[in-house]
């Protein structure tokens, strides 16, 4: 066994029993730290392909993003997990015959699929070889002329999601004192200021 | 023993039916169901980039690059929605979410 096909099983699986856990973990902040692993250990099998920008990417936005997003959530909301645990047998049998004849067709298909020649011999870009050209200049240099639109479309799904988990967080709250700029700078000395003559022995 | 295609493509297929499988058996949990969704998302890119470096074309992984940016607009908003959810019910159980039911 060489030492490719070693690496390669040992990333798979531990993506695949870390892709387990995330599903049958009874904590759901386990669940998210499996999930980190599970994407950890896909970026390694990415490597392993050749796509090295594209692990990378998936260990910074993924592990860095949206798992800790996930881990925020979860631990910012007071819910009884245990309670969501109830009827989890009850969803087994159907989950688990659905899941089994997924897997079957999957397999079938992903060992009686073939390769159609013209396909390898005609890509649309041939990816450079790594010493011509890296993986991250080869991606730059299509990204941003062939599929320039497609970015900038990126673009804006990124923006309008940002806009959008603002918009519906945000919450006016009722009874907070907050900071007016406006009305600070307009306090003059006259209206902050009173000078009172004090009778004696008498106070305000 | 060559590492190819068929390898990847088989975890990705485990990996898109583990993600199947637990939005099944995780039906009350609104995060797991969304965890899970991340996994089938992370199939498809690990498909997306098997077949772009086995067919020599790099436009697989521009396009594994466009799902990965959707994955991360899908979890932002998802979870925007569970957190104000969470505000006006005080629970994420799935079975609760039917206030748009006449």
């Amino acid at each position: 066994m060489t030492v490719t096909a070693a690496f390669f099983y040992l990333f798979a699986t531990i993506t695949v029993a870390s892709g387990f856990m995330v599903i049958a973990s009874r904590n759901p902040v386990q669940s998210v730290l499996f999930l980190i692993l599970a994407f950890v250990n896909a970026a390694g099998l990415f490597l392993m392909m050749g796509a090295e920008f594209l692990a990378m990417i998936l260990v910074i936005v993924y592990v860095g993003a949206v798992a800790v997003l996930f881990l925020f959530v979860v631990m910012m909301l007071d819910v009884d997990f245990a309670a969501l645990r109830q009827g989890f047998l009850q969803y087994l049998p159907i989950g688990g015959v659905i899941g089994v004849i997924f897997l079957l067709e999957l397999i079938l298909v992903v060992g009686a699929y073939a390769v159609d020649p013209g396909l390898v011999r005609s890509p649309a870009v041939p990816i450079p070889a790594p010493e011509v050209m890296t993986n991250t200049e080869a991606l730059g240099q299509v990204l941003y002329t062939r599929y320039f639109y497609f970015f900038q479309a990126a673009g804006l799904i990124l923006l309008v999601a940002m806009i959008g988990a603002i918009v519906l967080t945000l919450r006016e709250r009722v009874g907070v004192r907050r900071q007016d700029i406006s009305k600070q700078n307009a306090r003059t000395q006259d209206t902050a200021v009173e000078v009172r003559k004090v009778p004696f022995r008498q106070g305000i | 023993m060559v590492i190819g295609l068929g390898h990847y493509l088989t975890v990705a297929a485990v990996l898109f039916t583990l993600g199947v499988f637990g939005i099944f058996i995780n039906r009350k949990n609104v995060i797991v169901i969304l965890m899970s969704i991340e996994l089938i998302l992370l199939a498809v890119n690990i498909n997306m980039v098997a077949f772009s470096t086995h067919l020599n074309d790099i436009v697989g992984q521009i396009f594994a690059m466009l799902i990965l940016t959707v994955a991360a607009a899908e979890a932002a908003i998802g979870l925007a929605i569970l957190v104000v959810f969470f505000r006006n019910r005080g629970s994420i159980a799935v079975e609760d979410v039917n206030r748009l039911r006449g």
